[in-house]
């Protein structure tokens, strides 16, 4: 089991999230945060005050799979995040040593698998099929 | 003098233009509490929000009494107290044709939003106490004597013909004026220029500059005290002013630095508002426009050169309202013709030259009067409750520690993890109600 944290452009989370629910990796916690990286600083101006602004909004979004969803999650992100400017983000992948499932009390691999897995898969494909981003 | 004569028409504009002008004591309070910090935001917009609760009734006790109780050139003294003598009636000294009640009223809504303006330039850093007692000696000891010198009948600066329509000297002169020395006199917010300060919400500062603009038509046009066609006058002036002044500071904007900028329109469009002011009344609407545009050009470049001062002016009351309220001033001694109003006075290019001097001597009296009666009621606050708030409520902010409250909660986890108060509202888990098993292998 690996934690994958990857750290995305806010405009790309929706092509980012369908990516993934694409390869069935569906249970995603996104957080916003801010982070300086290689991008320039960016300028406001506020009548006479000029402020440089060096951090950028970003989201971070975590997720732990089991190992065969490791290369497919890193592809999805990797195809579905990448502009090619600079900030466009990382990926880290951490190994994660015990994994409960509050409700059930199944452990590891039994608890990474969302019961609706199938079906949020099957929609993410089917919408790609037709042009959206599910 | 009877009720007969009260015309219908005119007592509906002056009670609604009372009610437009109360608006902008509100709309000021959005303008600057989205120039400010969040942990001030509360506090900032109070700073105006109080002024309608102890001025309001400062004014129907003893304010308008002192500003426009029938006195000598100075002040108008006591009989009018508690609006004791202020009948049903018209009083043909301010106006013939309208309930002297209704007169009151429409000053009251000046003598609210003028020491509010004010705290633009002192946010983030007073003890609340002290600027409510501030508030009330200000609106007593500068504001009221200075209304009687300009409007109040007998005043002293009337008498002299200077021309002030609806309050460039009395209303923006003076407030921001003492701007600047309460400013001064606080000194700077402790963090300032050490840590970027910008506004923490733009479009409450566009929705209050929306008000603004609406409330002054009751302002300027109401200044007429009739439905009339002074009063048309006043309100194409003061919207051609505004209009102006937003284009030109736009094009300061992107001028300078390549983008018009939202807090930018928002200032302009004041600056032209306060520009206009004084000449609303007494000038075309073409020198409503110039009006608009200099005014506009020369408070920018203010707030250029005391963004680089270490003077805390911090929402620019100064630049905004004293500087363009002198500028005002100024042209109306330029600009006014009677052809335009046959009460006003003929400005330089009618071929008064004179007037400029008479609009001058307002300007330099008031500057004067504000200035050093600020100071002085400031230092007289500062020694016995205290002005400035302490190092440590600055930091919290001042919202929490002026009020006990917060303008924006339900965002930081503390508000989701409940209520708090020691154990009492937590939840004590007694047992597993679930026992982690091994689960099979999956597929996957």
């Amino acid at each position: 089991m690996k934690l994958i944290t990857t750290i995305v452009r806010p405009d790309r989370v929706p092509e980012v999230k369908a990516a993934l629910f694409r390869a069935g990796i569906t249970g995603i916690t996104l957080s916003r945060v801010s982070g300086h990286g290689g991008e320039h600083e960016r300028f406001e101006q506020y009548r006479g005050t000029g402020l440089v602004m060096e951090f950028h909004e970003k989201v971070k979004i975590e997720m732990v799979c089991s190992e065969p969803f490791v290369e497919p999650c890193v592809k999805a992100i990797l195809s579905a995040a990448r502009t090619g400017e600079v900030g466009d983000g990382k990926i880290f992948i951490q190994p994660i040593e015990r994994v409960i499932r509050i409700r059930t009390g199944e452990v590891d691999n039994a608890a990474l698998t969302a019961v609706n897995a199938d079906a949020v898969q099957r929609a993410a494909i089917n919408a790609a099929g037709m042009g959206g981003v599910a | 003098m009877t009720q007969a004569t009260v015309s219908a028409g005119d007592t509906s504009w002056v009670l609604v233009s009372s009610a437009l002008v109360l608006l902008m004591t509100v709309g000021l309070a959005f303008f600057y509490g989205g120039l400010v910090r969040p942990k001030n935001a509360l506090n900032t917009m109070m700073m105006s929000v109080v002024a309608l609760g102890v001025i309001g009734v400062q004014w129907m006790l003893f304010g308008y009494s002192i500003a426009f109780a029938p006195g000598n050139a100075l002040l108008g003294g006591f009989s009018w107290f508690g609006l004791s003598n202020v009948g049903l009636d018209p009083n043909p000294m301010y106006s013939a044709t309208i309930p002297i009640q209704a007169h009151a009223m429409f000053q009251g809504m000046f003598a609210i939003i003028t020491p509010a303006l004010i705290s633009g330039a002192i946010v983030e850093r007073m003890r609340f106490r002290g600027y409510v007692v501030f508030l009330v000696l200000w609106a007593t000891l500068i504001y009221d004597p200075l209304a009687h010198w300009v409007w109040g009948s007998g005043g002293w600066l009337l008498k002299r013909g200077a021309l002030d329509f609806a309050g460039g000297t009395v209303v923006h002169i003076s407030a921001g004026v003492s701007a600047l020395v309460a400013a001064w006199f606080l000194g700077p917010r402790r963090d300032y220029r050490r840590v970027p300060i910008a506004p923490h919400n733009v479009p409450l500062v566009l929705l209050g500059a929306g008000l603004l603009w609406f409330g002054w038509f009751g302002f300027n046009a109401g200044s007429a005290l009739a439905a009339n066609g002074l009063a048309a006058l006043a309100f194409v002036n003061t919207n051609t002013a505004a209009a102006a002044a937003l284009v030109t500071w736009a094009a300061l904007d992107l001028t300078r630095t390549g983008k018009i900028t939202a807090v930018g329109a928002a200032t302009g469009l004041v600056v032209g508002l306060v520009g206009i002011t004084p000449a609303a009344g007494y000038v075309t609407p073409m020198a409503g426009l110039l009006i608009g545009v200099l005014a506009a050009g020369i408070s920018y470049t203010a707030i250029q050169i005391r963004s680089r001062t270490k003077l805390d002016d911090a929402l620019d009351v100064f630049s905004c309202h004293g500087i363009a309220g002198v500028t005002g001033a100024l042209l109306t001694g330029v600009f006014a013709t009677k052809l335009m109003n046959p009460a006003g006075g003929d400005g330089l290019l009618a071929g008064n030259a004179a007037q400029i001097g008479v609009q001058l001597l307002a300007v330099v009296t008031t500057v004067a009067f504000a200035g050093l009666g600020t100071l002085g009621i400031l230092s007289l606050v500062q020694v016995t409750i205290g002005a400035r708030a302490d190092l440590p409520d600055e930091t919290a902010g001042l919202d929490l520690s002026q009020h006990g409250e917060e303008a924006y909660l339900g965002t930081d986890l503390g508000s989701l993890a409940g209520p708090g108060g020691a154990l009492g509202g937590s939840v004590v888990v007694e047992s597993f109600v679930v026992e982690p098993t091994a689960a099979p292998e999956p597929a996957v």
